[in-house]
């Protein structure tokens, strides 16, 4: 275990490492010079110039590359070209959002998710499993913005209940904080619930019919037994994978449901940094991103082997 | 004692409301379309950025309801000739941190917008030679050549002053926490969600600012901005989406501002630009005048913006002073376009590459304009492109029509020159008329406003006729706000001026 977790971590650095040249090196093949786009209106050849010197984009790519990363590897991120703020005060100020946001959209999902799973699969065919199917397509096929305006205008315009958008910290008022965040999480929570529901069912009703469940039935045990102890932790293998990896994406940011809450995460910045071309920015997102997708995939190793104790030895 | 007592509880009662704080004063949160980029008059770029100025940064002039301009942090201006402007300086006035605004700030403002790195205001001021302090209320700028629209150019962000003491500090943070001589001093800034301003107690013209803080906040989906106004999360918000006007008309608690902007929108062709001006629409003048024939302006307008902007054959709005009202939009005359297509002799249909940015609106207006064009013989094929990679490849020449809009100046020079002069950094048509160029030069030298009327009206009907840039409609701003709010003046410049804005609880 210690050994397989060890050579995990190690691959890690150069995924990482490869995670920056491909983003630097994709973001070169996008059309549309920074300089021009940073210079604005007034596209004045001398002001373009001298853009060009001071972002060192008049320098050759590998060398480009090279100062990005040597000042990374020194936790310098850069600073925003659009904005002038260091990339990592901008990061400092978007990852708590995303991970408050991301954080109860998961809660939100694993809560409506998987008890529907469970109970579709217990109860085949039945009406609930026909109902559970019919949210969760209902959840799956809804687009996020559609569904995020028709919230904002039922619960904030006409009930007045909660405020639209915007975003107040947790650690100013929690109240508020979850006020603001509560719609966005559902939204965001309510696509991901289906996805889980149904990966929960097939999952389930794979496991339901092994052996060792039919002997756990034969030894008597009670059905909810069978169904939580035997059946469940079997099934949540792959469930915990498929997790980790949508919780991922959840982290990654969320841009049109940020973007209808006007919740400042990871998915504004990102979306407006490449359209602005602030190359940094949409760097370091990124790496940061990564680092948290590779982290949340190491996590679900672990998680394997305290699932199903015979990963222990693989 | 208790008499002593009651004297002086009585008189600190009195006392209290001569001193007004920030607390006293409601808070006004306005939502914005977009995250302004960085907080400093000299690097500063878009146009959001300008809202925020508004309430920082004092600029030497402003412009008023009329276009005209008028003193801000000078309490007057004059030409002494026509390559020299003398200010003259309110006096007593402080920047956020207490220094002095004199004319050493003046000199060293416009100094930093010539020579900072990246600075956005130096192409805008290349004319400017060199700036002297006549005495500590009196600056002399003096030009390289005489350039009558200088003055308008003072009333943006060149204008703006910022504290030498702070900007020496800072250096290139100074966006971080920018120092100017405004009605509000900068608070914090969380990007791309808001920015907080706090009144400033030492404002010069202190009275008329009603407002204890602003909340500029971002709110990017117009329909969201109209749901936080409904709900009461904004007081105010800019550029609502013409399609929301009736939602926002029969909404009791809202009101709605509509004025005409300083921007258009247009279709640019390429006549002059590499290979790709080869073509029939960027050969002839005689295929562009009848491809806008073909054009309904009114009936565009109508379908795409439910009819909320003004239809234009030029670059400047009618509340200018330098609007040529002989130059009237023609109505649609498909017959007399197909007409100008037989004179010109081209093969039909005529092929037309228009790039358009990939939005919805600016495809729907492609579109719209493809079936026009197809009855009098055009085959218009819209072309969507992301923003930066067709400024990308506007300047490289490749493009053969462009549909893509300008924000606007104040002064016509603005909306013209650096667009139809000869060899001007933003003449991505490739156009070059020799009479259009003196004109526009002339129109730069002379600063009678009749002199400069009389020229620009030439220009305008020269691009009639040659038609290198053929304008679609002039933007109008649509402001809405809830009905507690009183005060606001609306400017062509679509910016939101805090002065005199009052809120009721």
């Amino acid at each position: 275990m210690k050994g397989h977790l060890g050579t995990r971590i190690l691959q890690v650095i150069p995924t990482l490492l490869l995670v920056s040249v491909y983003v630097f090196c994709l973001q070169q093949l996008m059309p549309g010079d920074p300089a021009l786009v940073l210079a604005g209106e007034e596209r004045d050849p001398q002001v373009l110039a001298q853009i060009r010197a001071e972002l060192w984009l008049d320098r050759p790519l590998p060398i480009q590359y090279f100062h990005w990363i040597g000042n990374v590897l020194t936790g310098d991120l850069g600073f925003s070209w659009r904005i002038r703020q260091p990339v990592i005060q901008l990061i400092a100020q978007k990852l708590p959002v995303t991970l408050q946001l991301g954080s109860m959209a998961f809660l939100i999902a694993l809560s409506i998710g998987v008890p529907m799973g469970i109970l579709s699969a217990v109860k085949k065919n039945s009406f609930w499993d026909y109902l559970a199917n019919g949210i969760g397509l209902a959840g799956l096929s809804t687009p996020n913005f559609w569904l995020g305006i028709m919230l904002i205008l039922l619960i904030s315009v006409h009930l007045g209940w909660l405020p639209p958008s915007g975003y107040v910290p947790l650690s100013e008022d929690w109240r508020q904080s979850l006020a603001t965040t509560i719609m966005p999480a559902f939204v965001l929570g309510n696509a991901l619930s289906a996805v889980l529901m149904r990966h929960t069912r097939s999952a389930m009703l794979t496991a339901l019919e092994q052996d060792y469940v039919r002997t756990a039935r034969a030894k008597g045990l009670l059905e909810w037994t069978v169904v939580l102890r035997h059946a469940l932790r079997n099934a949540l293998v792959p469930v915990v994978t498929l997790g980790a990896l949508e919780l991922g994406t959840l982290f990654s940011g969320a841009v049109l449901t940020e973007q209808v809450f006007s919740v400042p995460g990871f998915g504004k910045l990102i979306v407006d940094a490449v359209f602005n071309r602030d190359y940094p920015v949409v760097q370091g997102v990124v790496l940061v991103t990564a680092t948290v997708y590779v982290s949340l995939n190491l996590l679900a190793d672990v998680l394997y082997v305290l699932i199903n104790p015979r990963l222990r030895n693989a | 004692m208790r008499r002593t007592l009651f004297a002086a509880s009585a008189a600190l009662l009195a006392a209290l409301p001569l001193v007004a704080q920030a607390q006293d004063f409601p808070t006004l949160r306005i939502g914005l379309a977009d995250d302004a980029d960085a907080l400093d008059p000299t690097l500063g770029r878009s146009f959001v950025g300008r809202i925020v100025f508004a309430s920082l940064c004092d600029k030497l002039v402003d412009i008023d309801a009329k276009l005209g301009v008028v003193p801000q942090l000078a309490a007057g201006y004059e030409w002494t000739d026509s390559k020299t402007l003398v200010f003259k300086l309110r006096p007593n006035m402080t920047f956020h941190d207490g220094t002095p605004v004199d004319a050493a700030a003046v000199k060293f403002s416009m100094e930093r917008h010539l020579t900072m790195q990246g600075s956005a205001r130096r192409g805008e001021i290349s004319t400017l030679d060199r700036v002297e302090v006549v005495d500590p209320l009196t600056v002399r700028m003096i030009l390289k050549t005489p350039t009558s629209p200088f003055l308008a150019t003072l009333t943006d962000r060149a204008g703006m002053i910022v504290s030498p003491k702070a900007a020496e500090a800072a250096g290139k943070d100074f966006s971080l926490k920018p120092v100017c001589a405004g009605p509000f001093k900068f608070v914090e800034r969380v990007a791309q969600d808001h920015i907080t301003v706090e009144r400033f107690d030492g404002y010069w013209n202190a009275a008329s600012i009603k407002l204890g803080r602003i909340v500029y906040r971002t709110v990017v989906d117009p329909s969201v901005r109209l749901a936080n106004l409904q709900a009461g999360a904004l007081d105010m918000a800019e550029r609502m989406a013409p399609t929301d006007v009736d939602a926002i008309k029969k909404d009791s608690k809202l009101k709605l501002v509509t004025y005409d902007g300083l921007g258009y929108q247009g279709i640019t062709f390429n006549v002059g630009h590499g290979d790709r001006a080869k073509t029939p629409v960027g050969q002839s003048a005689l295929v562009r005048q009848a491809f806008s024939l073909a054009i309904d302006r009114t009936a565009l307008v109508q379908v795409i913006y439910n009819g909320m902007f003004t239809p234009a054959v030029q670059a400047v709005p009618e509340a200018s002073p330098f609007y040529a009202p002989d130059v009237k939009v023609p109505p649609r005359d498909v017959a007399k376009a197909k007409a100008l297509l037989a004179q010109a002799g081209v093969k039909l249909p005529v092929v037309v590459d228009l790039t358009v940015t990939n939005s919805a609106t600016q495809q729907q207006e492609g579109e719209v304009m493809q079936s026009m064009a197809a009855e009098a013989g055009f085959d218009v094929k819209v072309r969507a492109m992301e923003f930066a990679a067709s400024l990308d490849a506007d300047d490289r020449g490749d493009f053969s029509a462009h549909l893509i809009g300008w924000s606007g100046r104040a002064d016509a020079d603005g909306n013209l020159y650096n667009f139809m002069h000869t060899g001007a950094p933003l003449n991505v048509a490739g156009y070059s008329n020799k009479d259009v160029d003196g004109w526009l030069d002339e129109a730069r030298a002379v600063s009678d406003v009749a002199a400069r009327r009389a020229l620009y009206a030439k220009v305008a009907q020269a691009n009639v006729t040659d038609l290198p840039l053929m304008y679609l409609y002039i933007n109008k701003w649509i402001t809405s706000m809830s009905t507690k709010l009183d005060g606001y003046v609306p400017v062509a410049d679509g910016i939101i001026r805090p002065q005199g804005i009052t809120l009721s609880k």
